[in-house]
């Protein structure tokens, strides 16, 4: 099965015409295909992982000379000597083309299996789950459609042995997201985010794009991602060009794993379905950057001398998000952009963790992530099935009684998320931090810390507001079918025992032994449990709990602050306008490139012109009263008249540059390249 | 022969063409234009071909086959943009189509 | 040699003075018809280089279908087919001094590199070199100029129809 990988991603891509041709002649509208295609690649990535885990037993027992049984328990091993686990690689001819030979092809080591797993898991209970949410809708075909193909497409990318292949599949997940936020397009605020998400993560991409062609000529032309890695690694690359290479390539993380500041696209991305959000936007699609660093992280451990401790752009990046990505979740009203924010908070953890040296912890934490966020957004989406609405002030609140699975699950993804123990959240979280700690980062544990307490207090601000308190909505909610609840407890089940995969101080590093790579891989450590850190990462989340608690339950607490409070309301304004990103997005980066000439002209007009002329006037008024009628009323007149006409005449011969005629800009433009390439011929 | 003499005259074909881009009111004869200067450039290729003989011919030529097959493909979009000008404002000329004036 | 520079010579003339009644003309189909000069004063140029299949394709592709489109495209926006007024618009002068200044730059640059290089063209370019070429060496770019020349119909296709 390892060397047959091939066809985990081919099942859903044929699902997909599939279902996009004959679809909507069958009984369930092609929703069955979507599940069944999805369901057997499920299976296939099970057996695959299986087949791996027992590959990375068998090396391990020939090291240890066959001293331990084979299968589950005979991976526990402490302290063992690290066995190399060749990743096995299948590929075939893609193109050739002026003599270079493009190969496409499969790598499959404990990463690929670790992400196919999430991926094909998530995405059946996800489909399970559309079944019945998606129910009577419009476009219920092209849904599943684009649904299968996005699996198809994430399994391509997770998978692919070469860049070029790897950034195929990662434009065609951001196509399907682009499909699926504009899911219901006849409403202009969805189509907007659809091409804001759309455009946001093309701008990352181009960073991707020159990042894949430094790294192609800095590694002695390959696309190969195990030839990159050892490159990397064995000092064959200079140190600029690794930089270059992981700082465009970082960029490319940033568009597409939603960090600051390209994270804005990702809060309107909620304007899609909710199953996709769960899907795309929390478990696998915005995970692909976290992907692409734990991929290629030779590049990045040399590149950044990640090993240096201190201070990089990967771990700032992580750790700038994890904090304000945090404080935003505290303002919003829509279930949903709480979500979002907190999955940006996440991923900014796991970039976070990446970049202080943690890859096992930020790895693991993608994984537990992946259940837990899902859960959390499946679990909005029964919520909002029963009141037809996403505004947790004006239509949530009591929701206990009414749908207990709904609220269990949701209780249970929270917890996880907040990092309680033992829920799985509290395992991932609590390894970064214990990475950013030991590998001499000291100052984003302490990040990490009050991003933690921040989680947990948002959560329960979000719980609250969702299922305790009077019921403000309409109607009479009701429990969500089985279908829905299904898969959230499924997910719950995996929220509370994923994280004892890797449960260190039990002595259990399963996840290590299996997802860790042993061929072409920096020498990350492996830092030991810490008590104390532990504890003090419980407790703050416990004080973000009852903190949250305190204020919306008992009522304590400065309530109305921002009513009283000037600071307080100040800072709500501008976590209201989150930051005021989207302004300096649009208003200013946009807008100065559209008229930069006419606003420049403006500034001048009104500064500089109106500056002379008042300072005439005014001068002109002490001279006294004798001057008025010689001086004030012709010289200075003129003078202001004068100038006047002047400013408008140079604005109006600059307003008149933008003429909207391509054949004016036309002129332009190649009147300056010839006046460009006279200057180069009179300089060289 | 030399060299220069075709790379002159396409330089002339070049800025001929570029004057008919950008001076002529009429949308055929824009794209008409534009043919002049494409022109240009597959003179340049094959001549340069040409001067370099051997395996290099044979490519300048398939460059410039690749150049004309993108020239049609640039003619047909351009002439359907044309039409759609035409049916929406009964008029093909380009200086009427200013939505993006400042 | 001297018949070369003859035939050159000649082929030069017609093709700029065509170009230049192109860009002139106050009637759309006489653009066009000109148009066919130029085409066809390359076509000639290619047969002097000695790269007789392009020559071939040029007159197929360029002057069988390229201007016949053009003539389709002139049918259909019923431009009148008498003289014209107002062909061009008010920034002739701008253009035509744009222009010359790109001339001026460029024939400088060419004066400037090639004056005294030679084209003697003794590889006969066979048609036969130029497709193993295409479909060896260059078969994937191949490709993708059939994809967008594929994508072109589409694209017009969705463009000009009506509904």
């Amino acid at each position: 099965m390892l060397e047959q990988v091939w066809v985990i991603p081919l099942v859903p891509a044929i699902s997909f015409f599939l279902i996009l041709f004959v679809g909507k002649h069958l009984p369930r509208k092609g929703a069955e295909i979507g599940v069944v295609a999805v369901g057997a690649s499920l299976v296939l990535s099970l057996v695959t992982a299986a087949q791996w885990i027992h590959r990375t037993n068998e090396a391990r027992d020939a090291v240890d000379g066959g001293g331990h049984a084979a299968g589950f328990l005979g991976a526990v091993l402490a302290g063992a000597e690290y066995a190399v686990v060749e990743p096995v690689v299948r590929t075939v001819t893609w193109w050739q083309s002026g003599g270079e030979v493009i190969e496409a092809g499969t790598l499959l080591d404990g990463l690929s299996a670790m992400m196919i797993v999430v991926v094909t898991l998530v995405s059946f209970l996800v489909h399970l789950y559309s079944v019945s949410y998606m129910e009577g809708d419009r476009r219920f075909t092209h849904f599943f459609a684009a649904l299968s193909l996005f699996t198809a497409s994430m399994l391509l990318l997770v998978l692919s042995n070469n860049l070029l292949q790897l950034l195929v599949g990662w434009e065609l997940v951001g196509l399907c997201s682009f499909m699926l936020i504009g899911h219901w397009w006849e409403e202009k605020p969805n189509s907007d985010a659809a091409l804001k998400a759309f455009l946001t993560t093309r701008t990352g991409d181009i960073g991707l794009l020159v990042g894949i062609a430094v790294i192609f000529f800095g590694a002695g032309r390959t696309f190969d991602i195990l030839e990159i890695n050892q490159a990397a690694l064995g000092g064959g690359v200079s140190d600029l060009v690794l930089l270059v290479a992981a700082s465009c390539l970082l960029l490319g993380v940033i568009g597409k794993s939603g960090q600051f500041p390209l994270h804005t696209w990702l809060p309107d991305a909620m304007a899609g379905p909710t199953p996709v959000s769960a899907l795309i936007h929390a478990a696998t699609m915005v995970v692909a950057g976290v992907f692409l660093v734990a991929r290629l992280y030779p590049v990045f451990w040399e590149g950044f001398d990640i090993a240096a401790g201190g201070l990089n752009p990967m771990a700032l990046v992580g750790g700038i998000t994890v904090v304000i990505a945090a404080v935003l979740a505290f303002v919003q009203n829509d279930i949903k952009k709480v979500l979002a924010y907190s999955t940006i908070s996440q991923l900014g953890y796991m970039v976070m963790g990446l970049g202080v040296g943690a890859w096992v912890a930020a790895v693991f934490h993608l994984f537990t992530h992946a259940f837990f966020k899902a859960l959390l957004f499946l679990g909005s989406g029964s919520v909002s099935h029963a009141v037809h609405s996403f505004d947790m002030k004006s239509d949530m609140g009591g929701l206990r009684e009414h749908m207990p699975h709904t609220y269990r699950t949701f209780l249970i993804g929270s917890l996880a998320l907040a990092g309680i123990f033992p829920l799985a959240g509290f395992w991932s979280k609590d390894e970064i931090l214990l990475g950013a700690g030991a590998n001499g980062y000291e100052a984003f544990m302490v990040v990490g810390l009050i991003g933690g307490a921040l989680t947990a207090a948002y959560m329960t601000r979000c719980v609250y507001l969702t299922f305790f308190g009077e019921y403000r909505g309409h109607g009479h909610p009701h429990e969500s079918p089985a279908l829905i609840t299904g898969p959230l407890w499924v997910l719950a089940g995996l929220a509370v025992v994923a994280g004892f995969l890797n449960a260190v101080p039990f002595g259990i590093h399963l996840f290590t032994d299996w997802v860790e790579p042993t061929f072409a891989f920096p020498p990350v450590a492996h830092p030991e449990f810490s008590v104390p850190l532990a504890v003090v990462a419980t407790l703050l989340a416990l004080a973000g709990i009852g903190a949250g608690a305190g204020y919306y339950f008992r009522n304590l607490g400065p309530h109305g602050l921002t009513e009283r409070n000037v600071w307080a309301r100040r800072g709500h304004t501008l976590l209201w306008n989150r930051y005021y990103l989207d302004h300096l997005y649009t208003g200013v980066i946009v807008g100065s490139i559209k008229g930069p000439v006419a606003r420049a002209a403006n500034w001048v007009n009104q500064r500089v012109i109106d500056g002379v002329v008042n300072a005439a006037g005014v001068g002109s008024r002490q001279a006294g009263q004798w001057v008025y009628d010689k001086i004030d009323q012709r010289v200075v007149d003129g003078i202001v008249n004068g100038s006047a006409t002047g400013a408008g005449e140079t604005g109006g011969f600059l307003r008149r540059m933008q003429t909207g005629r391509v054949q004016n800009y036309g002129a332009l433009l190649f009147g300056a390249t010839a006046v460009l390439g006279l200057t180069l011929v009179i300089l060289i | 022969m030399l060299l220069n003499q075709f790379l002159i005259l396409a330089a002339v074909l070049f800025c001929i063409g570029v004057y008919g881009v950008l001076a002529r009111r009429n949308g055929v004869l824009v794209l008409m234009s534009i043919e002049l200067i494409l022109n240009a450039v597959i003179i340049n290729l094959i001549a340069f071909g040409a001067m370099l003989g051997g395996e290099s011919a044979v490519v300048a030529s398939v460059f410039a086959l690749f150049v004309i097959a993108v020239a049609a493909a640039e003619v047909g979009v351009g002439l359907a943009i044309v039409l759609m000008l035409y049916r929406n404002r009964q008029s093909i000329d380009v200086s009427d189509v200013d939505l993006m004036r400042g | 040699m001297v018949a070369q520079n003859v035939a050159f010579g000649i082929l030069a003339a017609a093709m700029v003075i065509a170009a230049l009644r192109v860009v002139t003309t106050q009637n759309v189909v006489h653009a066009a018809l000109y148009l066919v000069v130029v085409l066809a004063g390359a076509a000639g140029l290619f047969v002097l280089l000695a790269a007789e299949f392009m020559a071939v394709v040029q007159v197929i592709v360029y002057i069988g279908a390229i201007v016949v489109l053009f003539l389709f495209g002139i049918m259909l926006t019923r431009a009148r087919m008498g003289k014209e007024a107002g062909l061009d618009n008010e920034q002739r002068g701008l253009s035509l001094a744009v222009a010359l200044l790109l001339l001026g730059v460029l024939a400088f640059v060419l004066v400037d590199a090639f004056s005294d290089t030679r084209v003697e063209p003794t590889t006969i370019v066979r048609t036969g070199d130029v497709g193993i070429r295409i479909f060896e060496t260059y078969m994937l770019q191949f490709q993708a100029v059939g994809f967008l020349l594929l994508a072109t119909l589409v694209g017009a296709i969705v463009l000009a129809r009506r509904d």
